[in-house]
């Protein structure tokens, strides 16, 4: 069961410092590990930063790596949890020509039942916001790329766990 | 602040504040961590601080190695024989890059050790200026902490949290870079030890039921087997474990990082396991009820293949590094901590014990490769020279006290075989990264760290001339260390492959040597060649009685095996006796 490629998201608490993306990074990279999604921000803590990550592999080599995680110095506490433990979104930006949204009707619809959000527009482009599952996005862009789309970014996976992670009771441990 | 300031004046001289700089900063943390040597080599980069190194040199020693390679073996070797943290320095790019290998080698081996470069001033960072390399980023993956310090005032929170890092937990190597202004900048100095960092755990929590539970395995086992590692040296639990296995009569086996943490002579000691390890213990890993391993990583070269490793067995890990456990061998009790802690509070729990039958098998299976093998390699009735009679000669000659510093091939696993340990942290090698060029370099540092020992390096004629110009540092340090070159003229361990699994071709093993022994004198060493047995004996005496340093190389039998053998992929149990 341990040998199963699974999808799974990894939070990863660490000090705010410079390198520890390199350091983190690497642990995947030595074992020959595609990440694909990575997403860094700060936390809930102040001063922690949180480092979110997407990759496919097996529990038995999650495991393996959360402990490398874990070992390094600057790493305060890493976790996995399987999609159906997070509650997870991606956001995308869609930048495209104006013209478009006047004559082309259809474009009003799309973005009428995406429930995405026009962030700006102007004479020469608009741009729209979607936020979701990463499906929902693919479809928008699919639906969009029929029109042209003029640029488009998607970010990394965010995730917040259905349970806690008793990460501020550990810090405050330190402190005594 | 003022009245603080005075306040910690009184109390504490460490705690004084003083203008100075960055570079004269970087040398008080040293001396404040208790450094008394350090190896190095000097560059633009790092030219302020060894500015300053002159100015104490009084208090603190620098020892310029003839390559940045050499003063990082020389820092292991100071680390591994005297448990403090060994300390290399040098300049920015080449330089820095230079101390690669022993980084790396530091790490897989964890040995506590510190390493400072200069680097271009910070205004010129990532400008590609004159010896600008991004050695932060190389070194990432091959330290247990690294980091770059651009303003003086770092300087002293920086190092102290490099010496806690390094030596706290299970130890590996730091690398501080340091640029070039930030060396020349004033500032008001104060040092403080760091005591821990909210992020480091350095000694995971022992679970005591873990214990427990660990406990009542080893009392009801009827074949029980300790593999221990290096953890036993580093934790310092050299005591706790001799009083655990007398206690409950376990046999006790080594990897070669944890050779000479009990006497050689123990009778509990059952020898080396792994690929040319001993017989009985790789043979009876696949016969044992519980394996207990301890401070040890399960590394392939001691596991052979892992799908038959021990699979009859249940498995209790003793591990400081929560990441090694279920890493190679999956453990049926994983006992996290301190090995030293953990064998102390094990100790009661243990029903005394003496396995009287099980020892026996041990015994049995010794006579086997005693008939075997070890026969030829210490008694030979050939012309040929063996490079076990050479140690043989050497264990009779130091009385087992000597700390041997082997390199890296068939001289290396013959050296574990058959060297003689009386004390802990004797012998001092490199095992997991395989380091050619490390005995020669590590042996410097070893004799100087505990220069009342008799140190001997044991290389290859391969290795030795990896870092042959450290002869240059043996020199004019005058160390007393004694070399040994076993020299069979090929690199004869790769050789041995190429005869057993490559049909005998010899790609690029065979070496046209020079002559070793004008080399060492070239270097105003004392120097002799050993082509013969009669000769051995007196040469090796002459050797030990040198209060200098000493080089004999001794001719071998070209090609000669290290056996017994596991072939890489197969069992411990299809260990090979020739
Ligand atoms: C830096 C490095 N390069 C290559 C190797 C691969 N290697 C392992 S043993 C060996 C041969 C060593 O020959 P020598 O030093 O003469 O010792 P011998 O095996 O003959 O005792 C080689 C090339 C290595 N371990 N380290």
């Amino acid at each position: 069961m341990d040998k199963e490629i699974k999808h799974f998201t990894v939070s990863i608490y660490t000090e705010n410092n410079i390198g520890l993306l390199n350091r983190i990074s690497a642990i995947f990279q030595r074992r020959h590990i595609n990440i694909e999604s990575l997403n860094t921000s700060r936390s809930e803590i102040d001063g922690v930063s949180r480092f979110t990550l997407v990759v496919d592999i097996t529990e038995e080599q999650m495991k393996k790596i959360i402990g490398q995680l874990e070992r390094q110095v600057e790493v305060i506490k890493a976790y996995y949890h399987t999609d159906e433990e997070t509650i997870y979104q991606i956001s995308a930006i869609f930048k495209i020509k104006s013209d478009l949204l006047f004559e082309e009707r259809q474009i009003q619809n799309i973005i009428k039942e995406s429930h995405a959000r026009i962030v700006t527009v102007n004479k020469e482009f608009f741009v729209l916001e979607k936020s979701g599952r990463k499906q929902e996005i693919d479809l928008l862009h699919r639906e969009l790329s029929a029109f042209g789309i003029m640029q488009f970014v998607r970010s990394g996976r965010i995730a917040v766990t259905k349970n806690e992670m008793k990460i501020s009771e550990m810090l405050a441990a330190f402190q005594h | 602040m003022k009245e603080t300031q005075t306040i910690e004046n009184i109390t504490k001289s460490t705690a004084v504040t003083e203008r100075i700089t960055g570079s004269e900063a970087i040398v008080r943390c040293l001396l404040e961590e208790g450094v008394k040597v350090l190896y190095g080599y000097p560059g633009g980069a790092i030219m302020p601080v060894y500015d300053e190194l002159f100015k104490y040199q009084d208090k603190i020693h620098h020892v310029l190695t003839r390559h940045e390679q050499g003063a990082t073996h020389a820092a292991q070797g100071y680390a591994r024989i005297s448990g403090e943290v060994g300390v290399a320095i040098a300049t920015s790019g080449p330089g820095a890059t230079n101390l690669i290998t022993g980084i790396a080698d530091a790490q897989i081996d964890s040995t506590p050790m510190v390493c400072i470069t200069g680097q271009v001033p910070s205004h010129l960072l990532g400008s590609d200026a004159f010896q600008e390399t991004d050695i932060v980023g190389i070194s990432t993956p091959i330290t247990k902490w690294n980091h770059q310090i651009t303003e003086a005032a770092e300087i002293p929170e920086v190092i102290a949290k490099a010496f806690y890092i390094a030596k706290s937990g299970r130890p590996g190597p730091v690398l501080i870079d340091i640029t070039k202004d930030a060396q020349f900048e004033e500032f008001d100095f104060k040092y403080k030890r760091c005591k821990g960092i909210r992020s480091y755990k350095p000694v995971p929590e022992t679970d005591i039921s873990s214990l427990e539970k660990a406990a009542e395995l080893i009392n009801t086992a009827k074949k029980p087997l300790v593999v221990w590692g290096q953890g036993v040296i580093l934790g310092k639990a050299e005591e706790e474990f001799k009083a655990v296995i007398e206690k409950a009569g376990l046999p006790a086996a080594w990897t070669i990082l944890g050779a000479s943490a009990i006497p050689t002579s123990h009778p509990l000691n059952v020898g080396m396991v792994g690929m040319h390890g001993n017989y009985a213990p790789n043979i009876l890993t696949n016969e044992c009820d519980v394996l207990i391993a301890i401070g040890m990583r399960f590394d392939d070269r001691v596991t052979g293949n892992l799908a038959s490793y021990a699979k009859q067995a249940k498995i209790i890990h003793f591990e400081i590094d929560p990441a090694e456990v279920d890493k190679n061998v999956k453990t049926d009790i994983a006992v996290l901590g301190d090995a030293k802690q953990s064998l102390k509070d094990l100790l009661p729990l243990l029903n005394a014990n003496s396995h009287h039958d099980w020892h026996q098998k041990f015994k049995d299976l010794y006579k086997i490769e005693f008939e075997k093998v070890i026969k030829y390699d210490l008694h030979p009735t050939k012309e040929g020279l063996t490079m076990g009679e050479v140690l043989k000669e050497i264990n009779k000659q130091t009385k087992g006290e000597a700390a041997i510093v082997s390199d890296v091939g068939q001289h290396q696993m013959v050296a574990c075989r058959y060297a003689e340990f009386n004390t802990s942290k004797s012998n001092i090698t490199s095992g997991g990264l395989g380091t050619m060029g490390f005995g020669l370099p590590a042996a410097i540092g070893a004799k100087m760290a505990a220069p009342e020992r008799e140190v001997v390096s044991i290389c290859g004629d391969g290795g030795y001339q990896m870092t042959i110009q450290e002869l240059g540092t043996i020199f004019q340090q005058r160390t007393a260390v004694k070399v040994v070159v076993l020299n069979n003229d090929f690199l004869g361990m790769v050789r041995q492959w190429q005869q057993l699994f490559f049909d005998k071709r010899y790609a690029s093993t065979k070496m046209t040597n020079p002559d070793f022994v004008t080399i060492a004198k070239g270097y105003h060493l004392n120097a002799r060649r050993v082509t013969k047995r009669e000769e051995l004996a007196s040469a090796v005496e002459e050797m030990i009685a040198s209060k200098e340093p000493y080089f004999l190389e001794v001719c071998v039998e070209k090609e000669d095996n290290v056996f017994p053998m596991i072939p890489s992929g197969a069992s411990v149990s299809d260990i090979r006796l020739e």
